[in-house]
């Protein structure tokens, strides 16, 4: 393993840094223009120092990494951290995927907001956003990411309630807030956890390296749990990483997250911010592997995860909640795939996730920018005339994302499911293959809900019905490309180059060791065969027989009704969480202890000042000879202590 | 100083005292004032401070008694006041603070150490040179902050008495220059 | 030639102390009472005097000295007051001038 400085890395932080700067103090005056052009040039060319990065990490041998120490950041003791970034082959990756699929979404987003009025503000919150996600993949180590992590977190709330004059949005931008705190909470205590352990045996550090190094003192049993290191510090990580990547049980903000301005909820909430679970997991795949509890929890959420978001999605009315869950259920996905060990696979998957998932928000974005802000699928309907490359980069996407074979999302789909089987996970596996079904279908229901059938398009909105400005249209093209060239760099094994992407990862995430080996063939056909099935339904309910998804639903009108209200999650939560918490809150924190205990020691206080002011004033006589015979007794009371020492 | 005349001089100090404290007219309070003041002067003489004795004739009884007497008139204060004295509380508690004051002072005069042989003096003691030497030499920097306090006492007294500047509409009393006049010119 | 103590003027000074404190406190008038304290003032010069001559120094006579001075400062200052809260409140009585209260 190899290790060679490259200070350019800095300049990809440095570029987004300066966008952001640019767009809060210079954007509002220089224009629209300025900002249209700034604020994607930032992330483009940041783009393009991890394009070099990339091609200097490929011409070194396998295993390498690049790195750059910006400046020592805390050094309390013999703790020390570095400000310090690291540029390995999982970090490039995710460098190129971030920067890439965000420059992308950039310039979508200049057409998409053109007729914004807080532009200026939207680019600054979007370059902060990528500064902090590429602060994330490049740290070298876990508290630097996890600045970046809470920096995402930050973005994040501002972006969804983007539009805050609307209660509702700022509402939801609290919940994602709040929702992800929970899980932050997690992330600090396995980071403390880390700390403890590590610094008990005199390993003051948290880079990912020497943590590495260090593996024998994570695997060692902790007293107190009974339990290995790497299992208390790996369930509480992987809490922030349900929180992050929207999984049982905090994936509840995702969903209401889709108010936020569409080109957010393709960065934030598809491509970029929700995989960054993932790339925690993978990133500290050396942990995770010492302990077999974590691993197994983290592949059971996943695989419920999936297939509970996918129920959900297919009965959604709004086209971004339908997304929104398929965002859940596909990073439920990758982390079967980190969950069984096969962690290379989950970062395939992110990144064909991010190309496809991108491409369907950006879709999503032009259906609902052309149809004025309409999001409801029932009044949407044979919209591919009006909008004819919307509807074909669209169904570029769905096919990638329901894993038809040649298109990117079949092959890291793929991999996930056989490693998922060969790992000995069969109702893990069983459960992937299911959810394949549903998946195919809630997209083609999507699609053939928004592109075909009759038009239930408000005729208002008919009128100017419009495909959207090239601006938009391009990267739609390019993401279109990205999806299906995208999985290639990783065919079944002894196929042309075979599985490269794997074997450029291995270095970092390990090679994944099978228990059995049954052919990958078979096991991709029947998850092709399920995938298929599901497509036909979609094609038998709404194309052949639009009326059947009414008597359907009124048939099953329980199960349909607890689908729509995505299974009561939310109430329940309110139920259990909120309300008693809100209950302490009010009336016992603020009204008991707070106006009465608290407020009452200070107005009590100040009460007593004041009435024993009150009453102490009256020596105040303002006549002049009241002072003067209380001076004299004074002098008198002097004088007598003379007296008393004369006479002694 | 003989006896007979001590004896004379402090029973017409304390007298004269009672009277200005007693007396309802200011004006003669005042006279008795000065009859005290006058008495000191003698007894000073007498105590062989012959310089301090004559500057106390000079400056209390005339520039500041006369001070005194410009308000009076000035303030057309004759005998308006009704009470002599104050409240009652105050009449009692003032009798007793100075009794129990003399009593306390008279225990010193008592008990102090009787050096009663008083010093033998030489015969300019008590002189202008005398003095002037001890004041520009000892005392210099007393003496000079003395000064500037008369200064800040001038400009004080003019800035207080001066007529209202305009913003102050009631002005009951018009105040004459010549009380500027006195005020500045018997520092 | 001197028969008298010196502490026969310390008592004398002492009575007439006594006395000009008593007047401050029982009149009402502010200018009796300024009076008052020059009786006062006067009867500590009478202590000082006294002693210097029964030591010997001249300290005690250049005190009076100052203190004569900054009586006279203190009058005029005092009279100046006097005329500019009779112009505001019409009265020298010290229990009518009682705005300095609560």
């Amino acid at each position: 393993m190899m290790t060679a400085p490259f200070p350019a890395l800095g300049l990809i932080l440095l570029l987004p840094a300066l966008g952001v700067a640019f767009n809060i103090f210079l954007g509002p005056r220089l224009g629209r223009r300025a900002v249209n052009f700034a604020g994607p040039a930032a992330i483009f060319i940041a783009f393009g120092v991890g394009c070099w990065a990339f091609a200097t990490l490929l011409a070194m041998p396998p295993g390498s990494a690049l790195t750059v120490t910006l400046w020592p950041w805390i050094e309390a003791g013999s703790f020390h951290v570095d400000f310090a970034l690291r540029m390995d082959a999982l970090s490039a990756v995710m460098t190129l995927v971030v920067s890439g699929v965000g420059a992308l979404i950039h310039v979508y987003s200049a057409g998409y907001m053109a007729h914004d009025e807080d532009y200026a503000r939207y680019f600054a919150y979007m370059n902060l956003f990528t500064l902090s996600m590429l602060i994330l993949v490049l740290a070298d180590n876990l508290l630097l990411m996890f600045v970046g992590w809470e920096g995402v977190g930050l973005c994040s709330y501002l972006l969804i309630a983007f539009w805050y004059t609307n209660p509702e949005f700022a509402y939801n931008g609290r919940k994602a807030f709040v929702v992800n705190r929970i899980g932050d909470a997690g992330f600090i205590l396995g980071i403390l956890t880390l700390v403890y352990v590590l610094g008990a045996h005199g390993a003051w550090t948290l880079a990912f390296t020497d943590m590495r190094a260090h593996r024998d003192i994570l695997a060692e049993v902790w007293a107190p749990f009974g339990v290995p290191v790497a299992t208390v510090a790996g369930l509480l990580l992987f809490l922030g990483a349900t929180g992050k990547s929207a999984q049982i049980p905090l994936y509840v903000w995702l969903p209401d997250a889709m108010v936020g301005p569409t080109p957010v909820s393709a960065l934030i909430h598809a491509a970029t911010m929700v995989t960054a679970g993932v790339y925690m997991v993978v990133r500290l795949n050396f942990l995770f592997i010492l302990s077999p509890t974590a691993m197994e929890l983290i592949a059971t959420v996943a695989g419920v995860t999936s297939f509970f978001a996918a129920t959900i999605a297919i009965v959604q009315p709004d086209i971004k909640r339908v997304l929104a869950y398929s965002t859940i259920s596909q990073i439920g996905y990758m982390f079967l795939g980190a969950g069984v060990g096969a962690f290379a696979s989950g970062i395939f998957h992110v990144m064909t996730h991010a190309f496809f998932k991108a491409l369907l928000f950006l879709c999503a974005g032009s259906v609902i920018h052309a149809l004025d802000g309409e999001q409801d699928m029932n009044r949407m309907g044979g919209l591919w005339r009006k909008l004819p490359i919307t509807y074909a980069t669209m169904l570029i996407a769905t096919l990638a994302i329901s894993a038809i074979p040649g298109f990117s999302g079949y092959f890291s789909k793929d991999l996930i499911l056989e490693s998922a089987f060969n790992s000995g996970h069969f109702k893990l596996w069983l459960l992937g293959v299911i959810t394949a079904d549903l998946t195919s279908f809630y997209m083609f229901r999507l699609i053939f809900m928004t592109f075909h059938g009759s038009s239930r398009v408000d005729p208002h909105r008919a009128e100017h019905l419009h495909e959207s400005p090239p601006v938009m249209t391009i990267p739609l093209f390019i993401l279109a490309v990205l999806s299906i060239v995208g999985g290639w760099v990783n065919l079944p094994k002894g196929l042309l180059w075979g599985d490269a992407f794997v074997r450029f990862l291995a270095p970092v995430t390990g090679t994944y060791h099978p228990m059995i080996e049954v052919s990958g063939a078979a096991i991709s056909l029947i998850a092709l065969a399920s995938t298929l099935l599901g497509i036909l339904f979609a094609w038998l309910l709404y194309i052949r027989q639009p009326e059947l998804p009414g008597r359907i639903s009124d048939a099953l009108a329980a199960l349909y009704r607890t689908l729509l209200h995505k299974y009561y999650i939310d109430e329940l939560y309110n139920l259990v969480v909120s309300r008693p918490l809100f209950w302490i809150a009010g009336p016992v924190l603020a009204r008991r202890v707070d106006k009465g205990g608290i407020d009452g020691v200070v107005d009590g206080s100040a009460l007593t000042v004041e009435n024993s002011g009150e009453a102490v004033r009256r020596v105040e006589t303002g006549n002049v000879q009241h002072y003067v015979l209380v001076y004299l007794f004074g002098v008198i009371a002097i004088a007598a202590y003379y007296v008393y020492l004369v006479i002694r | 100083m003989p006896l007979w005349l001590f004896v004379f001089l402090a029973a017409l100090a304390v007298l004269a005292a009672l009277g200005v404290v007693l007396q309802r007219n200011p004006v003669h309070c005042l006279m008795a004032l000065v009859v005290v003041l006058l008495d000191l002067a003698v007894m000073f003489i007498g105590l062989g401070a012959v310089t301090v004795g004559f500057l106390q004739a000079i400056v209390y009884v005339g520039a500041i008694m006369v001070l005194f007497l410009f308000v009076i008139w000035l303030l057309n204060l004759q005998t308006e006041e009704r009470r002599v004295a104050g409240s009652i509380g105050l009449r009692f508690f003032g009798a007793v603070g100075a009794a129990a004051l003399v009593a306390e002072l008279c225990v010193f005069v008592v008990k102090a150490p009787s050096t009663a042989g008083l010093s033998h003096v030489p015969p300019t003691f008590g002189s202008i040179g005398a003095i002037a030497e001890a004041l520009f030499t000892d005392y210099l920097i007393a003496f000079e902050a003395t000064s500037l306090l008369l200064l800040v006492a001038v400009i004080g007294a003019v800035a207080l008495a001066r007529r209202a500047t305009a913003s102050r509409t009631r002005s009951p009393v018009p105040v004459s220059p010549a009380v500027h006049e006195q005020i500045g010119a018997r520092q | 030639m001197m028969s008298v103590p010196p502490s026969w003027f310390m008592a004398l000074g002492a009575l007439l102390f006594a006395i000009g404190a008593a007047g401050v406190l029982i009149r009402r008038n502010v200018i009796v009472m300024l009076m008052a304290i020059e009786l006062m003032l006067n009867a500590v010069n009478l202590t000082f005097i006294a002693l210097s001559r029964s030591l010997g120094s001249i300290d005690g006579q250049v005190i009076v000295l100052f203190v004569i001075t900054v009586a006279a400062a203190e009058a005029a200052t005092g009279l100046a007051i006097i005329i500019a809260a009779f112009r505001n409140r019409e009265t020298v009585n010290a229990d009518e001038l009682n705005l300095m209260r609560w």
